[in-house]
């Protein structure tokens, strides 16, 4: 595949991939490598990580296994970021479409809506909105992709609007094509590249605020995430800075890898129009 | 019985805040199996009237009859099932289609949303059409892009056919093709002509093209009609000052001319 190979010319991609293949490694290979549930009690509270090898990472205040919790913290990180930026792109491109196909007053509706969505802090939207629904995975995923829809939203309308004035899309009304067949299989796909470019930035945005929101006590308390063992760690700070430390390294890794995979991608994209 | 009376048709458009007439007070009607041509310089509402014609616009004022219907009175489904009989070809044959697409998905879109032909028999059907305008049928599963733009109008040409319709519009079908391809894509529309009795409306700046292929010319000039008439004779002898700029302008009719 040239398109892979393009892809992996660049540094950037090729670190960014290789974290985030670590990433899917860890969090697919989490319930084998450590069976049971991460928020037993595995060893005495406090333990430095690299004294019981055991326990490499040590445990936290209640004697978990801080290694168990970052792996399986790894399933959710990814999980809801993948899945909130998902839906972020899934509705964002649904409602650019449709308002820049429609035009009149179907866009300017659509497009206030936007506007409302986007004048509220995203986070203070997943804070408002969990605190009432109540914490749980879904509820957080559907949180955080309130926020950052608007932004697919707005790519989505712009890059619409030039390509209803293309003659294929006049073609496709000549044959009888319905508007809403027209709107999602010829306009939409056509779209999508600049839409996708933002998924990057949406994934590490949706991770960072997962995090934020389990640090503030508002994520699944059934599951590990970073998030929630940073705000664990936060109160031993001082004697047990590691347990902070360590699913904050994990966070940073994350967000950047996302990042630079998702520039790889934009980049060999890029080559690719320029060159056709 | 004709297959399309226009009259009195007019669009207006605003340039820079004032209103101008892009197509002002026009008429025409087109017999079964004839070609009439739409010629003029650019600007003269060429495009426009083919775009009106097709519902792709709305007209401010005039009256569109299609088989003997008023065209404009439809709309939604029905508009959409009327379509059927009245097609079009576009000037840039990459340009008027889905960049996604491959030859058998542009050709398949017609037979499915009229419900001409069942999912199991389209593929057929669309090796019939690729037959019909002198393409190879193992062409359906090429990308729209792969293929050369020659091929590419004539599967233009095909999509348009596939519905049986009674009126093609032709707005600068052949302009964009190099002179010996467009020889061939002229004598396969005479063909389907002959064979399947469609009218076309041809919209050309070009004469020499005209000449060859149009009974019938209406000269444009800044939206409305300067002349009219049989297409030998109005090229031969026109009247108005913008017919003889453009015979003037077409450099095989001045050096032919007596």
């Amino acid at each position: 595949m040239s398109r892979l190979r393009r892809f992996f010319r660049t540094p950037e991609a090729k670190a960014g991939a290789t974290i985030l293949a670590v990433l899917i490694v860890m969090a697919l290979a989490a319930p084998m490598v450590f069976p049971g549930d991460p928020q037993a009690i595995a060893g005495p509270a406090l333990l430095p990580p690299f004294q019981d090898w055991s326990l490499p990472l040590g445990t936290d205040r209640l004697g978990r296994d801080v290694l168990a919790e970052l792996f399986h913290g790894a399933r959710t990180s990814l999980a809801v970021g993948l899945a909130a930026a998902a839906a972020a792109l899934f509705i964002g491109s649904v409602v650019g479409t449709l308002a820049g196909f429609a035009s009149g007053l179907i866009d300017d509706v659509l497009m206030r809506i936007t506007d409302a969505f986007q004048t509220v802090p995203s986070f203070l939207l997943a804070l408002a909105f969990v605190s009432i629904v109540g914490p749980s995975l879904g509820v957080v995923v559907a949180a955080i992709a309130l926020g950052a829809w608007t932004g697919p939203a707005r790519v989505a309308r712009a890059e619409v609007l030039s390509i209803r004035e293309r003659d294929y899309v006049a073609g496709a009304r000549v044959i009888g094509m319905h508007p809403l067949e027209i709107a999602f299989r010829e306009v939409l796909p056509n779209a999508l590249p600049p839409v996708l470019a933002l998924s990057s930035v949406i994934v590490a945005a949706a991770i960072l605020t997962e995090a934020a929101l389990s640090f503030l006590g508002l994520g699944d308390p059934n599951r590990v995430t970073w998030g929630g063992m940073i705000a664990e760690g936060r109160t031993v700070l001082r004697t047990a800075p590691f347990l902070s430390v360590v699913p904050g390294i994990a966070l940073v890794l994350t967000v950047l890898g996302v990042y630079l995979a998702g520039e790889g991608v934009v980049e060999s994209t890029a080559v690719r129009r320029s060159l056709s | 019985m004709t297959v399309l009376a226009v009259s009195n048709l007019a669009k207006r458009y605003h340039r820079g805040g004032k209103p101008f007439a892009a197509v002002d007070d026009v008429s025409f009607k087109i017999n079964p199996a004839e070609t009439l041509a739409l010629a003029g310089p650019s600007g003269s509402g060429k495009s426009t009237i083919a775009r009106l014609v097709l519902r792709l616009i709305e007209p401010d004022a005039g009256r569109i009859d299609f088989e003997g219907a008023d065209f404009l009175a439809v709309s939604g489904a029905a508009l959409r099932a009327r379509r059927a009989r009245l097609q079009m070809v576009f000037q840039d044959p990459l340009a008027a289609f889905n960049p996604r697409a491959t030859v058998a998905r542009v050709l398949d879109d017609p037979l499915r949303i009229h419900g001409l032909a069942s999912r199991a028999e389209r593929p057929r059907h669309i090796a019939a059409l690729l037959e019909r305008v002198g393409l190879d049928p193992a062409l359906a599963a090429r990308a729209i892009h792969e293929i050369s733009g020659g091929q590419r109008q004539r599967v233009a040409i095909a999509r348009a056919i596939a519905t049986r319709p009674s009126l093609v519009v032709l707005d600068e079908a052949v302009s964009a093709l190099d002179v010996s391809v467009r020889g061939q894509i002229l004598e396969l529309l005479l063909d389907l002509q002959r064979q399947e009795r469609i009218a076309y409306l041809f919209i050309s700046h070009d004469l020499g093209v005209i000449r060859a292929v149009a009974h019938r010319v209406v000269i444009l000039d800044a939206g409305r009609i300067a002349e009219s008439g049989d297409a030998r004779a109005v090229i031969a002898n026109p009247q108005s000052a913008i017919g003889k700029a453009l015979v003037a302008a077409t450099p095989r009719l001045t050096r032919d001319r007596p």
